[in-house]
């Protein structure tokens, strides 16, 4: 397959805060990139940035290849069964493996058990079976090991390795750490605009930064007595 | 595509389904119109005169009830971003949602108004146009309570809200349907389902449009 992501000059933007300017980011086939950062740096903005599913507040992204997206949502039907919240998908998707990426995520015996019932893990890697079962070329996995087991660790791992050897991109979203080789790492905070992450204030399109709360003084129109 | 997504939505919102759909909606509508002989009196003529308005305003109640669920749990489940991820359109999913919720909730009531109108002494042509009535209100009562659903579902106490927002839109057809009765003629459910249509064709649009302003926030 050939699959590639690009942004050129992206600026992102919730509320009237501005998270992060002036990002470049080029992956051509089997192109990895690991996105880092600490809380509320914009990691999650950007997956849905790179998604196509918010638009991007300056700059623009370039997609080919279908985009799969695995996040905190797990899109499986709460009170259905596993098995049957998992062929939902497969119809939508056209798949024809069956239960072959149930098997290789290792949730197989667990398809007649309800969503609402299982674990975090379990449905992370039920979304990963989700995954593998659309073929997408462009993987963006946000913050992928939250809630995963070490074996469950390897196995994504080596799951992106071998996307990434069919041709696929994929940009991990994470805080922690991953075995990704020859993946290069993107630190968000370079491109923070904000400056209560950044450590002092950089012109540009932000909202006037709130003045300094002092303590010992209230605001006139708190209080009140 | 089409299928499979009005399999699911159908799965979900059908009495008995998986999203909670329960046929409590039915019972409510059965309930109102039992409790209103006894509060304003057997009186027969009286009945036969006000019971059509009855089960108009016990179906507008009851299309309420459903409305937290149709939209906002799929928000929060993150199914809407992945059918977009795989090109199907916002338009596409609220049309197939508005279609579903009919189906789920008004050839059930139209069957419940024999019942009701039993209770409620009404008859012969009363009942032809009360239920032709129903059949032309009800696809506009969905297309509003989607509409509704899908701007509130970011909301909190979105449920409140969608009730309150949807009884002034549903005025036309609540005018026109319930005023066919008092008429003694088909002109007024020509009317409602005018204005039906008019909804049903606004609200894949609408609702559309919502879906993907959720998004920005």
């Amino acid at each position: 397959m050939q699959a590639s992501l690009a942004a050129k000059d992206l600026a992102c933007r919730r509320g009237d805060r501005v998270l992060f300017t002036g990002l470049d980011l080029s992956l051509a086939s089997g192109g990895a990139v690991h996105v880092t950062g600490p809380n509320g740096i914009g990691k999650s903005s950007l997956i849905r940035l790179l998604a196509g599913l918010s638009h991007p507040f300056a700059g623009e992204v370039t997609r080919h290849g279908a985009v799969g997206l695995v996040d905190e949502r797990p899109a499986l039907d709460p009170d259905l069964p596993l098995g049957a919240a998992l062929a939902f998908w497969r119809r939508v998707d056209g798949c024809v493996t069956g239960t072959r990426s149930a098997e290789a995520m290792e949730i197989a015996e667990l398809s007649d058990v309800p969503v609402r019932y299982l674990s975090t893990g379990q449905r992370k890697r039920a979304a990963f079976a989700r995954l593998l079962d659309q073929s997408a070329h462009v993987w963006l996995l946000d913050e992928p090991l939250n809630g995963l087991d070490g074996a469950a660790r390897e196995l994504i791992e080596a799951l992106v390795s071998k996307h990434r050897e069919n041709g696929g991109v994929c940009v991990v979203a994470s805080h922690q750490p991953m075995e990704l080789p020859g993946c290069e790492t993107l630190e968000l905070t370079r491109y923070a605009e904000s400056p209560s992450l950044k450590g002092g204030a950089r012109g540009g399109c932000t909202a006037p930064p709130q003045p300094p709360s002092t303590p010992t003084r209230p605001p006139p129109q708190g209080g009140g007595a | 595509m089409f299928a499979t997504l009005l399999k699911r939505d159908l799965a979900m919102l059908l009495p008995g389904g998986a999203r909670g759909g329960s046929l409590l909606p039915l019972l409510f509508f059965l309930a109102v119109a039992m409790l209103f002989p006894f509060a304003v009196g057997p009186d027969p003529v009286m009945l036969a005169r006000t019971g059509g308005g009855v089960i108009w305003i016990a179906a507008l109640l009851a299309a309420i009830l459903p409305l937290d669920r149709l939209i906002a749990p799929d928000i929060d489940l993150g199914t809407f971003d992945q059918l977009a991820l795989r090109g199907i359109s916002e338009e596409t999913i609220v049309a197939v949602r508005l279609l579903a919720h009919w189906l789920s909730f008004a050839p059930l009531l139209l069957l419940a108004t024999l019942p009701a109108a039993a209770l409620l002494g009404l008859q012969g042509e009363t009942l032809r146009l009360l239920l032709l009535g129903l059949l032309a209100g009800t696809p506009g009562l969905a297309a509003i309570g989607v509409t509704i659903a899908a701007l509130t579902a970011s909301l909190r106490a979105s449920a409140a809200l969608a009730g309150l927002l949807l009884v002034p839109l549903a005025v036309p057809i609540l005018i026109f349907g319930a005023g066919s009765l008092a008429r003694g003629d088909t002109g007024g459910v020509a009317f409602a389902g005018a204005i039906s249509l008019v909804l049903v064709a606004i609200a894949p649009f609408a609702g559309g449009a919502a879906l993907r302003s959720v998004r920005e926030v």
